[in-house]
This record gives structure tokens, sequence and C-alpha cells, in this order.
């Protein structure tokens, strides 16, 4: 085990870890200020990633997709949010769940519908595509390092707008306490569906930029999903600033765990036990991470509301 | 609540309602014989799939509706279940009667151990947890090379079960699936008019004040979450033998999902919630796959359409939240 791979291997880490985090925080929102189980948002990640794929591929320009595709994908988060899942709010947590379970299917087989089952193919633009030298004798793509500052640079938007702004402020005063704010004259209704339109927005940046690494095809929105409930659990419904700890964290324990597990294992029990489970293993070392998490503290590790 | 044996039923009362269910029974006794008299024995396999699912959603409901505690890792004590009796028939085990009951207590002893340390938590976090656990289960299952892993685990026949009864015939399994099925319906209408079917409800309305009363609810409700995981296990063996084959994909997320969506369907916290559930999903899924292959779309529009249309739901719960 050298230096320069677990370097190489953080550096996934984060990666994934920041593009996690750009899920995960419209799903806090949603979560937090709402108190609404949004199954249908791997849906807003999978519809982003497929327009700004097919933008890209209309117009030769992966920057016009990738503008395109945001507001389009915004748009349609705002549409979603005006017609139906405004009317779920006040429902109990099961409504919501088959509410928006029933959006998911009608997602997917509305991309499939118009796209066809056949996955589309996402290109990182041409200046982005070869490897950067970053240490004498350790080069990383130079697309993942764009990756990276990409999601950095959104989260620290985000930071700005949620921390020093007045809509950030009522965003956050919803969040701790929702009847609280609207007595205090937040105009809730206009908010969420602003909430919404973001939070769509930041599913279609992380599609946008994982396109080229993942496949853009049917269903990819419902594995991601997964992940992001479980880095917002980790850092607490509604709390931006746990969800980029607990984004960072999955990120990088899963991609840790993918290169370190099976050669630990191997060492362990042997490497034709390690090569069948390992993978498995690794699989299974964030929800290991999450109920531990739970177990120390039930509410994650920010909790927000009282 | 009444403390007398003979008073009128309460509000945490359910009954078998054998008025029209004694004839849903009859109807699906004579289901074999008009299928065979239509020439169409497909219909068989179908029924006994909507059978087992029945059988699945009514151990979720168990704890979903009646204890208001929403499990998102179900399919995980269905998939042990199964993947009980493919192991144990792999081991040259093929007695039904030792082999379901293995499948009962080795789900319920993973639903133990779950609840033990979900049940810690509330809301929306035990909805989590649970579902960290049921993929912890699903990717150890899949790391089992020696069953399979990936590729899943072809069973050699299905189990036997003597009696005179040959389970490799599909109609002799429709009927042993249908009367464990009415066995399970009848246990939980006990279960549920039962002191401890009374204090799971009253937890589900209100937990504080029942451990303000002084009940263990922690108990109540571990007990509970085992008991539907011995279910589960049951349905899990039927499913094993129903298709002769087990995979992680039993196990999937989107399995507990389906399952939910069976319970919300028919109705949370009714005794014929799951069953109604089960039917009217497994029935529309068939249905609406004939006519196009984007049937999804249909069912999402049904499905939203039930939750937007009945604002207070085919569900129990609401309305009894609405009458108090």
């Amino acid at each position: 085990m050298n230096g320069i791979l677990i370097l190489e291997q953080m550096l996934n880490g984060l990666q994934f870890g920041l593009m996690l985090f750009l899920l995960a925080a419209g799903l806090t929102l949603v979560f937090g200020i709402m108190d609404m189980i949004n199954l249908a948002h791997g849906s807003l990640y999978m519809v982003g990633a497929y327009l700004i794929a097919s933008i890209a591929a209309a117009t030769g320009s992966f920057w016009l997709g990738l503008g395109f595709g945001i507001v389009g994908a915004a748009v349609f988060g705002m549409l979603l949010e005006m017609t139906v899942l405004r009317r779920l709010y006040q429902r109990d947590h099961v409504s919501q769940v088959l509410g928006t379970f029933a959006i998911l299917l009608m997602c997917n087989e509305g991309v499939r519908l118009i796209w066809g089952s056949q996955p589309l193919s996402l290109n990182p633009p041409g200046m982005l595509a070869g490897p950067v030298e970053l240490l004498p004798g350790f080069s990383y793509p130079a697309y993942r390092l764009f990756i990276i500052g990409v999601g950095l640079v959104v989260a620290g938007l985000l930071y700005l707008l949620i921390a020093h702004t007045r809509v950030g402020m009522q965003v956050r005063a919803g969040a701790a306490n929702r009847e609280m704010a609207m007595a205090m004259g937040t105009n809730v209704q206009r908010l969420f569906t602003a909430v919404f339109g973001v939070g769509a927005a930041l599913c279609a940046v992380a599609g946008g930029m994982l396109g080229p690494l993942l496949a853009v095809q049917v269903g990819m929105g419902e594995s991601i999903l997964i992940l992001a409930f479980v880095v917002i659990v980790i850092g607490g419904i509604g709390s931006i600033r746990g969800a980029l700890l607990g984004a960072l964290l999955v990120g990088i324990v899963d991609t840790a765990g993918r290169t370190l597990i099976p050669p630990t294992l191997g060492y362990l029990v042997g490497l034709q036990a390690a090569s069948n489970a390992g993978p498995a293993v690794a699989s299974i070392l964030i929800y290991v991470l999450m109920a531990a998490v739970l177990f120390f503290k039930p509410r994650g590790l920010f909790p927000t509301h009282g | 609540m009444p403390t007398h044996e003979q008073a009128a039923p309460g509000l945490l009362d359910h009954t078998l309602q054998l008025r029209w269910s004694l004839p849903v029974l009859a109807v699906l006794a004579a289901l074999p014989v008009l299928a065979a008299l239509a020439g169409d024995t497909f219909y068989v396999g179908l029924a006994t799939r909507i059978l087992i699912f029945a059988l699945a959603a009514t151990s979720l409901n168990l704890i979903l509706g009646f204890g208001g505690l929403v499990s998102f890792g179900h399919a995980a004590f269905v998939g042990v279940g199964a993947y009980t009796v493919a192991i144990l028939m792999q081991a040259g085990l093929v007695s039904a009667w030792v082999a379901w009951p293995a499948a009962m207590l080795a789900s319920a002893g993973m639903a133990l151990l779950i609840g033990l340390i979900s049940l810690r938590t509330q809301g929306v976090y035990f909805i989590m947890i649970t579902l960290a656990f049921a993929q912890m289960l699903y990717y150890l299952v899949i790391s089992l090379k020696a069953y399979g892993g990936d590729d899943g685990l072809s069973l050699a026949s299905r189990s036997s079960l003597g009696l005179g009864l040959d389970l490799g015939q599909d109609v002799h399994f429709y009927f042993v699936t249908l009367a464990l099925l009415v066995a399970v319906l009848v246990l939980m209408v006990r279960l549920l008019n039962a002191r401890f079917g009374h204090v799971l409800q009253a937890i589900r309305e209100n937990e504080v004040r029942m451990t303000a009363l002084g009940f263990a609810v922690f108990r109540y409700k571990l007990v509970a979450f085992t008991v539907a995981g011995a279910l589960a296990g049951l349905a899990g063996a039927l499913l094993a033998n129903q298709g002769s084959f087990v995979s992680p994909a039993l196990m999937q997320w989107s399995q507990s999902g389906m399952l939910m969506i069976m319970v919300i369907l028919g109705g949370v916290g009714h005794l014929y919630g799951g069953v109604l559930g089960a039917i009217v999903f497994l029935l529309l899924e068939e249905f609406l796959s004939h006519y196009t292959i984007h049937w999804q779309l249909g069912l999402g529009a049904v499905l939203l359409g039930v939750v937007l249309m009945a604002p207070n739901g085919l569900t129990s719960l609401a309305r009894r939240r609405t009458v108090q």
C-alpha cells in the first residue's frame, strides 16, 4: 500500500462525496423544511443528466448542454412541485412515499419513452480529456479534478446562499421550525418552489458531472438516491453542514473501502475468499457507518430540529 | 378500553368480516377449477404469487399499520426465509416441515437482532436504519458465492409436505398457500384483539402516554417486529418454492418499497390491507403489462391518483386520526 494509491483514492472519494453532496443538499432541505420524503429526487438527477446529454449531443457542446440542462431540470423540478408535490406536504410520510414512488415510476417510463432504453453517452469536453501530473510520477484525470473544483465552488456558493442571504435565513428558519417561520411572515409557498428549483438544478449539475463517468441510463437515479438518503441521515436531516460532512464521509469510506478492503481481506482470509467477498463487504461499509452513527446519535451528526 | 371480555368491539378491535370474506375465500378456493375449465392454468401461478405477496404485505402491515413502524427493509426478511429454504434444499433437506419453520426462525432471529438496534430510533431515522440493514443483508447474500452469489440459486424441487399433497403440482401448492394465508389472517386477528394487539395499537397512537402508563413499549415493538419477520420468512419460503429459484433481487430495496406500496394501497392498519394491496398491485401490473411495455407509466398514474384523489386515504390510520 503506497502513498500515491492512497492519495488517488482520497481524491476519488472527495470527488464522489462532493457529487453526493449536490444531491443530498436538495434532499435534506426538502426533507428538513417541508418534512417531505421525496423518492423522486433521484428522478431529477436522471432527467437532468438526460437533458444535458441530449442537448450536448445536439449542439456538440458540453457546456451548452450543461447550461441548458441545468435550467431545464430546475424548471422541471419547479413544475413538479407546483403541480403534484405541493399537495403532499400536509400528508403523512407513508402517503408521501407512495406519491413520490409513483412519480419515480412515471419519470423512469417517461424517459424510456422519449430516449429509449439504451444508455446515452456523454463525453467530457476535449480540453479536460487528458491526465494532469499533480506530483512527480502521479497523474490524475483532469476531468475528475474539474469535478472536484465544481463541487467545491457549488458547495461554497450554497454556503453563501444559506448562511449569508435573507432567503437562506428563511430556509434555515423553515428547517428549524416551520410553523414559527410561517408565523414570522415567510412566504413558504414561494420558498418551497424555489428550494425545489435549486435542488433540481443541483441534481442536474451532479448528473452532468457524473454522466461521463457513469452511464446515463434509466434507473441511474435510484442507486444514488439511496446513497443520498444515507448521507442526509448521517448528517442530520435539514442540515447543509451535516449533508456536506456526511457526503464526504460516505464518498471517502465507500471509495476507500472498495480499494482497500479486498487486499486487506486477502491478507486475513486468503485470496480466493477475499475476491469473492471483498466487493460485497465494501458495499456494506457505508451502511455499517450509518447504523453506527444512528446507534450513537439517533438523530444524525448535526440534528436541526429541537 | 373495556376491560371485560364480552364488551362490544372497541376502536382497536378487528374482525375477520366473514360476511364478505367467506364468499371471497370460496371464489379463491374454486379458482383452480375455474382455471382448469377455462383451460388456462397460467392463472393458478399468478394467483399463487398474489397470495404469497398478500402474506408478505400482511406481515408488513402488522408493524407498519398496527405498530406505526415504517420499516423500509421488509424484503430482507422475505429473502432470508427464501434463502434458508434454498440452502437447506441444497444440503438435501427437502421436508417442508423442517425447512419452512427453519425459514421462519431464521427470519425471526434476524428481525430480533435488527429490531434491537433499529427500534432505538424514531420516525424517518427508523425508516432509514431498517433500509440500511436490509442493504447489508442484500450485499451479504451477493457475497455468498457458495450459494450462487449474484446469479441466485436454483432449487432442485419444491419442498415435500407429505399428507398426500404434492407441492410440485401447482394446484396443490396453490391450496397450501391459500391455507397458510388464511391461517396467518386468523392469527393476525387473534393477535390484534388480544391485549398485545391493543397495546401495540395504543403505542402507535400515543407512545409517550403508553410509556408513562408503565408499558414496556420497546419490548412490545420488538415482539411485533420479530413476529412480522417470522411471517415474512414464511412468505419467503413459499416464494422460493414457487419459482424454485432464489436470488439477491428478492432482497433489493425496491422489493421492500413494493411491499410498502401494497400495504399503503390496500389500507394501512386494515386487517385485509396487505391482501387487498397485493391483489390490486399485481393484477394492475399484470393487466397493464399485457397492453404496453410502458406499463409502469400507467401504474404510476394509478398510484398517484390513489394518493391525490383520496386525501384521507384508504387507510384506517388516517381515518382514525380524524375521528379523534
